[in-house]
């Protein structure tokens, strides 16, 4: 069986690669999102965390 | 039988679930990987053409499991919501919250697959048959439950709402799982069921089961990973968060 012959998949090949396709791109989408959202979210705490550890250097200054 | 010595609530506590679970990510996603390759050597160069439908009915490997994960994670996300609601453990709550998009993107995968497998076989994308329809609905419950915890600002009422409607769909999951006995479909019948010997060449089958393995590893690694978020959100006011930056750093 040559490769043409194999993505052919005996004419099905739209169906089945349309779904075999958006499985992956929907599953490494989901798995970037999650990444970003970590990092978006350790960002936004580690300024907060900053902002409370240059207060309490205030506090401790007064 | 002596539980004595073992806390089974210790890893109830976000605080002791946030590291567990990132020692375990790896591992799923690892045999995630291995098994989807496993899986789709199977379905596309062992397993042989169906003598009905040709190369078409290659699409069953990633149809069928995504159907059954969005029924299966559904329901644990139900248990969550339930398990929450009833001892008020954070981490449930957090559980539920977490399965939600990946149920919902296994839904729509469910349908998406099915459309491009019906259009061949039946010669439609659609129809509202009994099996298809209640699939649907199943992905608007998904929807539904996400944006009323979307909608809700404070985070302890909004899993008690959603959990809610996440415990009454459960109903729709039997009639999803029953209506190609319950009602005449187009939808052929189940795969593989728990009183009959399966139908399918062995090969088939153990395509089918490998790459349903792979979505299971899969779903329990980005899950793992999206409650780690959830985690590090509500309880960004607690001292061992502050902890957690610091070794990120």
């Amino acid at each position: 069986m040559s490769w043409s012959e194999f993505f052919a998949m005996g004419g099905y090949g739209v169906y089945v690669w349309g779904s075999y396709g958006v499985a992956a791109l929907l599953m490494v989408l989901e798995v970037l999102w999650v990444k970003r959202r970590r990092r978006t979210i350790l960002r936004r705490l580690g300024r907060i965390n900053q902002m409370g550890a240059v207060k309490v250097e205030h506090e401790a200054e007064t | 039988m002596s539980t004595a010595g073992i806390n089974w609530f210790k890893y109830s506590s976000p605080a002791t679930f946030y590291p567990l679970a990132g020692r375990m990510i790896p591992w799923f996603a690892a045999l995630a990987v291995v098994s989807a390759v496993a899986g789709l050597y199977l379905g596309f160069f062992v397993a042989p053409p169906d003598y009905q439908q040709g190369d078409a009915y290659r699409i069953m490997f990633i149809h069928v499991p995504a159907a059954w994960m969005s029924m299966f994670i559904y329901v644990v996300m139900a248990g969550y919501a339930a398990l929450g609601l009833i001892f008020n453990t954070r981490l449930s709550a957090m559980m539920a919250s977490a399965l939600a998009p990946t149920g919902a993107m296994f839904t729509f995968l469910a349908l998406w697959t099915g459309a491009l497998w019906g259009k061949p076989m039946w010669g439609t994308w659609w129809v509202w048959d009994a099996r298809l329809t209640s699939e649907l609905i199943l992905l608007f419950l998904y929807i539904g439950y996400m944006s009323l915890e979307a909608a809700i600002d404070d985070p302890r009422r909004a899993s008690r709402a959603s959990g809610l409607l996440a415990i009454v769909g459960v109903v729709n999951v039997p009639i999803i799982y029953y209506s190609v006995q319950w009602w005449n479909t187009l939808h052929q019948g189940a795969s593989i069921s728990f009183d009959k010997a399966p139908t399918m060449a062995a090969t088939m089958l153990a395509a089918l089961l490998v790459m349903t393995f792979a979505c299971w590893m899969y779903a329990i690694a980005i899950v793992l990973m999206r409650v780690r978020n959830i985690i590090l959100e509500r309880e960004r006011h607690s001292e061992w968060v502050m902890g957690v930056l610091e070794e990120e750093k």
